[in-house]
């Protein structure tokens, strides 16, 4: 396959299109694309979620598994964020991963988001008393609750001009996105009844990427 | 092996399911609407009342429930009846049971009673259908999760086969326990519970005319992952106490062992009474959502049994006796 002739050739633009011969422009566009099938795929649950809340293909309990679906998502693209940074660290060729970081981080910023409007709406009918009560008085809505309060400014402050504005600050104010990862794994854990499996492998991943921070800054002062 | 003749099949069984479906769709298009409000969705109605007819076979001669035991309210679609179910023996998701309950033998079966009682002995299921008339109950299923269902259940009174063994004046609770093989009951190889999955009635309660011992569903045998062959119900308590695919009833003088009770004291007690003021430590149990609805409604207390079995607890702080 030889994408940056095909794209040359296409190109209305004859004159630019000769400069991005060189394969530059189409590498850059091929990984756009990847990027945009990513993210298509990370939004296909709420696809599925939105298709069968209309259609009636959610199962005896659809708020439930709307609460279910957007929770797990919430979490795992938050642990695929996460995962970003030691990924490149560890293997030089996924240094392209980089604008993931931020992908996986607004994508979990917007399935926790869904994920506690599901709960605030259907379980407790947006009253704000109730809604209160809750993240007051159940340890697991706490954690769920502050989790996603920590990643509010994280989600804000995703820009490039934030990033510079923000300057060093920036990377530790974005640290905050493990605290919120581990606040999830717990919000996780404590509602469980008695099966602990799917929790818990959540809890050894998160564990993973700290240790390997952990040990990253550990040879670093060394 | 019992033959069902269709000619016993009474008329009464064919028309209330459609009347309950098109009750049922409209309940569900009005919660829908609330749910649209908020979401702008809602669900197809017709698709999920459009139910797969019930596959397993009609049970004969069932005495229709008298207006005490029967809720009018819309009963829950058969499909998720029997599709969205706790039952730990077969997996711990909710689709677990209808997908590995197969496994299950239900036939031969036996109930052993034993303990503080006068005539101990081992029943056969089909004895038991054939010495014993079936009565239809309508009621209300809240389960500790809270969410609820309402179904119509066929069985048969616990006391009327607890009498027939005869309680020694030393029995003062009834313990239950559930079969153990982890070839039928998969979920058995991991120990998530402390298996056989155990649970208890205190002789009261158990003599209480709600308490039915239940060997079918929608007019017909029970699916093996609601429990088949034969399982408790007892509307007024949290769905965790109604125990399912029975093998042993013992009589005894002190407080048995139950499996969730084992597995977390302070979140599960040996009532488990149905109470909006008490919640789990973990969550609320104010209010409930009845599947097939989008927005929650108000728990009632002893899940709307207060009358007929409030009396039973009247001396008991229930707040200490959850």
């Amino acid at each position: 396959m030889q994408p940056a002739t095909l794209r040359v050739a296409a190109d209305p633009l004859g004159g630019r299109g000769r400069l991005e011969a060189s394969g530059v422009g189409a590498v850059l566009t091929k990984r756009a694309l990847v990027h945009a099938a990513v993210v298509a795929l990370a939004l296909a649950p709420l696809a599925w979620l939105a298709h069968g809340a209309l259609r009636g293909g959610l199962g005896a309990n659809p708020v439930e598994t709307i609460t279910h679906t957007t929770g797990g998502w919430a979490l795992r693209c938050l642990l695929a964020c996460l995962a970003v940074t030691p990924l490149r660290r560890a293997v030089p060729r996924l240094a392209v991963l980089a604008p993931y970081r931020r992908t996986f981080g607004l994508l979990a910023f917007l399935y926790a988001v869904l994920h506690a409007a599901t709960f605030f709406a259907l379980d407790l009918g947006f009253v704000f008393a109730r809604i209160a009560e809750e993240i007051a008085e159940r340890p697991y809505v706490t954690l769920g609750f502050t989790a996603l309060v920590l990643m509010t400014p994280l989600a804000v402050t995703s820009t490039r001009s934030w990033q510079r504005r923000l300057g060093r600050r920036w990377l530790t104010l974005h640290k905050l996105a493990y605290v919120a990862a581990a606040l999830a794994v717990a919000h996780f854990l404590w509602l469980v009844k008695a099966d602990l499996r799917e929790p818990l492998i959540y809890a050894a991943l998160l564990a993973a990427l700290l240790g390997a921070r952990v040990i990253r800054a550990a040879t670093f002062f060394e | 092996m019992r033959m069902i003749r269709p000619s016993l099949l009474p008329e009464r069984d064919v028309t209330p399911e459609a009347l309950f479906l098109r009750r049922r769709q409209f309940m569900q298009a009005s919660a829908a609407f609330s749910g649209a409000m908020l979401f702008g969705c809602g669900e197809d109605t017709a698709a999920r009342a459009a139910a797969p007819a019930p596959s397993l076979a009609k049970l004969p001669n069932i005495i229709p429930a008298p207006a005490s035991y029967r809720t009018d309210e819309a009963q829950t679609p058969y499909a998720d009846a029997t599709a969205y179910n706790n039952f730990y023996e077969f997996g711990t998701a909710k689709e677990d049971p209808a997908r590995n309950a197969h496994t299950l033998r239900i036939r031969p079966w036996t109930l052993a009673v034993e303990g503080e009682v006068a005539k101990p002995g081992v029943l056969d299921i089909d004895t038991l259908l054939k010495q014993y008339p079936l009565e239809e109950r309508i009621y209300r299923l809240r389960c500790v999760e809270a969410w609820s269902m309402v179904i119509p259940w066929v069985g048969i009174p616990l006391a009327d086969v607890l009498k027939r063994f005869a309680p020694t004046s030393a029995a003062k609770y009834v313990a239950f326990e559930t079969l153990v093989d982890e070839e039928q009951m998969p979920g058995q190889k991991r120990s998530v519970l402390d298996w056989p999955y155990r649970e208890g009635l205190r002789l009261d309660e158990a003599m209480h005319p709600l308490a039915i011992l239940a060997v079918g569903m929608y007019g017909n045998v029970l699916p093996s992952q609601n429990g088949a062959p034969l399982r408790l119900v007892v509307p007024w308590k949290y769905g965790f106490k109604s125990i399912k695919s029975i093998v042993k009833l013992k009589l005894v003088e002190r407080m048995p062992r139950t499996s969730w009770n084992d597995q977390a004291p302070d979140e599960y007690g040996f009532y488990a009474n149905v109470n909006p003021r008490v919640d789990h430590p973990r969550w609320s149990q104010r209010s409930e959502r009845r599947i097939g609805e989008w927005n929650k409604r108000p728990t009632l207390p002893f899940n709307g049994y207060a009358e007929q079995v409030a009396g039973l607890y009247k001396t008991m702080d229930l707040r200490r006796h959850f």
